[in-house]
């Protein structure tokens, strides 16, 4: 059933998670192979963004483990995960405003460079860094605002920035919370050329509601609802499945029989 | 024995001084997200004119007439500047808020030395409070005794006006979430300005009934700014078990400090405000952010 | 590639290397002209460049690291005491005792941050607050070393290159400490610039996103505050150098308020913004407080409530955007 069983990348396992007496996320279990693309849908609400926080070391689990690779990393920082090739992009973006998209990817760039906090040195100019940079920004459309800053880019461009981001931390794993929410359907293409240009053996799990991306991006779905995960399986299943459909339809699931 | 005994009276009686003052700050800090260090500005008013009442009018009216003219007369002042000048800040950064605060005590210490001179104001004492009082095992000042029973009923009616009733509710509400309270019809202006009316009331009244503990004079709004804040940072904003621990505790150490190392001033205090905040960064009962 | 990098080009290390330099030239000229002008107030000018190295380090801290501080003047004091007490103690080369101040500050910077950074928020402010107090009590009671409430004095040092006394009209002190801001100057400029610059600025507008990009806030921080200290150090020395008086107040609650006051006056996380802040500050401090000191605490509440009220930016940002509105005219002219 679960193609990444074998030698995952990224495992978590039993992990729950109550704020108060609501459960957000209920003995959830996802493994992803190298090189995987996985899904993972779900009502609003029903706890991916949380799942995310949770992997992520934003906020502590309950219970449940999360492995990256080898390594049990349930009780690291979330620095340390991040610098273990643990990347996630933010649902609702968070970007410094007074900064441009340029910055951004170099700063990016710097950090995984192991260069991003050095004193003696320039930040702007920094040759090879700022042609990746460029590079990354072209893939996304981000040119022509590469030098303005993020708070007078519109909405759509910060969202995509949070892609070339994540694309110049060059991860292991990667973990997207929405890519294409708020971006005009114009530019999803722009997504998926990103997405396409990301390393083969790069695992990444894509939040998303635009199931026409999902189904084009996706080898395996898994379906969240209530904090519980309902389905894991091809795309082609997802849309037959009762209780994926009781889910997202309530009982017109039924009626609609 | 006996001096350990009058050293914990005065320090009860000194954090109980304390906690009036400063639970208003500990309430508009943790309630309405104000930091408004021009709080001790508004308790030295109250200060000024419970002095000015109880000597200069000279009509015998005594000291509770003093102190219920102080409260009256501060929550006077407040309320035009809170319509001027608090109401713009409320949701600015905690930078602005301080800046802003800080610059309206400035204000408030120029002009008051402008208007009643550098030096210190005393609230004369009515007969039954400056009599010593027997409790058994001691006796303590009939005035002590007062603030500590004061601190207590303060204590007790901001925690079932809060926790008990329509006014409490409406005030969290509001501080949740404020355009789902007014879309609920709560006037949320309204009852900012009244819990800042509140909040200004308690320091008119601690700064007149506090300052024996805390002599009246133009730099008291700067001088023990620093103490209000620790005691609400201590204490963690927004809680009144908290600020009274805090106050409590701090008092105690002041208090015995300057007893038992006078020439050390406030080197203990300052310590032991660090220790305590490197221990409890959020306060003694402080919420989780 | 090409098409790509085509229109970055244009912008900014050109332009910004020509407003440096620009920027330079004036405060350089600036301090001339104090210089030529006012002959008989150099003592008063050297001791505005020192608290302007104290307001530069503090916009440090609070300008690009976002960080609240009423304590700054720990780091100024600590300079300025350890300069006082090697100068009495032998050490009188000018260089070695500003060198000896960027120490103490660096090394108190190091303490102050790792316990102002364990608290975020109001805790933190109260932090600062009690550990220049704290700095204060102790220098008061270590009367044998610091000289108690009546501070250190008769501090003489060197002749500057064994050459220019630092005599009673403060000349060499003047034009020495105006060298010593330009060389802060330019190190800060660069500093601001580099990654570790961009990263405070990064801390400063949103943490979490630098923790996503792997970063760790603290021990960038904590140097910024090992940094922030060597300056006010420094600026602290210069003030023990050429006043050649350290007093209780240069490791005071009061000092540390007004710097934070001049730098939002200035305009924070802009390093012209605190020279400037300063400068006016100490200028009209100079002719009203000479009047009443109460008068001058006033004026200095209503300054900042209007400054918070109509100029959040400070001067320096609001020249610069009045500069951008302007510079924005022409270009819409255009294609
Ligand atoms: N810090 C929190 N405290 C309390 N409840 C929370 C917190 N964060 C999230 N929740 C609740 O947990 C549930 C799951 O939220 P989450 O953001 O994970 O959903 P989601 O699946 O990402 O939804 P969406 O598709 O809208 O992004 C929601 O009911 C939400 O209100
Ligand atoms: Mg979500």
């Amino acid at each position: 059933m679960n193609p990444a069983a074998a030698s995952p990348v990224f495992a978590v396992a039993h992990l729950s998670k109550s704020f108060g007496g609501l459960k957000v996320n209920h003995d959830v279990s996802i493994a992803m192979a190298p090189g995987e693309r996985l899904a993972l849908i779900g009502p609003n609400g029903a706890g991916k963004t949380t799942f995310v926080n949770l992997v992520t070391g934003r906020i502590r689990p309950s219970a449940g483990t999360v492995r990256l690779g080898d390594e049990d990393i349930t009780r690291l920082g979330a620095v340390a995960r991040v610098r273990r090739g643990l990347v996630r992009t933010f649902q609702v973006t968070r970007l410094f405003p007074d900064m441009t998209p340029e910055e951004h990817v170099v700063m990016a760039i710097l950090q995984r460079q192991g260069r991003a906090t050095r004193i003696l040195a320039r930040f702007h100019g920094a040759g090879a860094a700022a042609d990746e940079a460029a590079d990354i920004l072209a893939t996304l459309g981000l040119t022509e605002v590469a030098r303005r800053k993020v708070v007078e880019i519109a909405y759509g461009q910060q969202r995509l920035l949070e892609i070339a981001i994540a694309m110049a931390q060059r991860p292991k794993v990667l973990l997207l919370d929405e890519p294409a929410a708020g971006v005009p359907s114009t530019d999803t293409p722009l997504i998926e050329r990103a997405l396409e240009r990301l390393p083969a053996s790069l695992a990444v799990l894509m939040i998303e509601h635009d199931m026409d991306l999902v189904f084009r991006f996706a080898r395996r779905v898994t379906v969240l609802a209530a904090g519980e995960l309902i389905f894991q399986g091809l795309p082609a299943d997802v849309a037959r499945d009762d209780r994926v459909r009781e889910a997202y339809l309530g009982s017109y699931a039924h009626a609609g029989r | 024995m006996q001096t350990a005994l009058s050293i914990a009276l005065d320090a009860f009686a000194y954090g109980m001084a304390l906690f009036i003052i400063c639970i208003g700050l500990s309430l508009t800090m943790g309630l309405m997200r104000l930091v408004n260090l021009a709080h001790g500005a508004f308790a030295m008013i109250g200060g000024y004119i419970a002095s000015y009442a109880a000597r200069d009018l000279g009509l015998g009216y005594g000291y509770g007439f003093g102190i219920a003219l102080a409260v009256a007369g501060t929550v006077l002042i407040a309320v035009p500047l809170e319509r001027l000048l608090f109401r713009r800040i409320y949701d600015r950064s905690a930078l602005s808020q301080v800046l802003m605060t800080i610059g309206i005590t400035f204000c408030v210490i120029g002009i008051t030395n402008y208007v009643f001179g550098p030096t210190l104001k005393t609230i004369p004492l009515p007969a039954d409070l400056a009599r010593p009082i027997d409790l058994g095992f001691r006796s303590i000042a009939g005035h002590r005794l007062f603030v500590i029973a004061s601190g207590l009923a303060v204590a007790g009616g901001l925690w079932f006006l809060i926790e008990r009733t329509g006014f409490g509710i409406k005030l969290r509400a509001a501080v949740e979430n404020a355009p789902m309270s007014r879309a609920l019809g709560v006037r949320t202006e309204l009852i900012y300005a009244a819990s800042f009316a509140l909040a200004v009331a308690l320091a008119a009244f601690g700064g007149a009934v506090g300052a024996e503990f805390l002599p009246i004079e133009p730099y008291y709004a700067l001088r023990y700014m620093v103490t209000f804040l620790v005691v609400v940072s201590v204490g963690g904003a927004g809680s009144i078990p908290g600020a009274l621990a805090a106050c409590l505790l701090l008092g105690a150490i002041d208090v015995t400090g300057r007893y038992l190392m006078p020439d050390f001033g406030n080197f203990f205090f300052y310590l032991a405000v660090i220790l305590v905040v490197c221990a409890f960064p959020r306060g003694l009962m402080g919420r989780a952010p | 590639m090409a098409q790509a990098s085509a229109p970055m080009a244009a912008a900014t290390p050109a332009r910004d290397l020509g407003r440096d330099l620009a920027g330079l030239a004036l405060i350089l000229a600036a301090g001339l002209a104090g210089y030529w002008l006012f002959p008989d107030n150099l003592s008063f000018l050297t001791r505005l460049i020192s608290v302007a190295l104290l307001v530069l380090s503090l916009d440090l801290i609070v300008g690009y690291c976002g960080i609240a501080s009423l304590g700054q003047a720990a780091l100024y004091g600590a300079g300025a005491y350890a300069a006082g007490i090697a100068c009495l103690n032998g050490v009188t080369e000018p260089f070695l005792l500003i060198l000896i101040g960027a120490a103490a500050g660096a090394v108190t910077g190091l303490l102050m941050g790792t316990v102002m950074l364990r608290a975020h928020g109001l805790p933190q402010l109260v932090l600062s607050i009690a550990i220049v107090q704290l700095l204060h009590e102790a220098a008061n009671k270590a009367a044998w070393l610091t000289g108690g409430s009546d501070g250190l004095a008769g501090m003489v040092p060197a002749p500057l290159f064994g050459l220019f006394e630092f005599d009673l009209w403060g000349r060499a002190a003047y034009l020495f400490g105006l060298g010593l801001l330009v060389a802060v100057f330019v190190a800060l400029k660069l500093l601001v610039r580099s990654p570790f610059g961009m990263v405070c600025r990064g801390l400063k507008e949103d943490p979490l996103r630098v923790s996503a990009l792997g970063i760790s806030a603290f021990p960038v921080l904590l140097r910024m505050f090992v940094i922030s200290g060597a300056v006010a150090g420094m600026g602290g020395a210069l003030g023990a150098i050429s006043t050649q008086v350290v007093g209780l107040d240069s490791v005071s609650f009061e000092l540390s308020a007004n710097a934070l006051v001049m730098l939002v006056l200035g305009g924070l996380g802009n390093l012209y913004g605190a020279l400037i802040g300063t400068v006016v500050f100490m200028a009209v401090e100079h002719v009203v407080a000479a009047i009443d000191p109460f008068h001058w605490m006033t004026l200095v509440g209503a300054l900042l409530i209007a400054i918070v009220l109509f100029a959040p930016r400070g001067l320096s940002g609001t020249l610069d955007e009045a500069a951008r509105i302007l510079a924005r005219r022409p270009r819409r002219a255009g294609p």
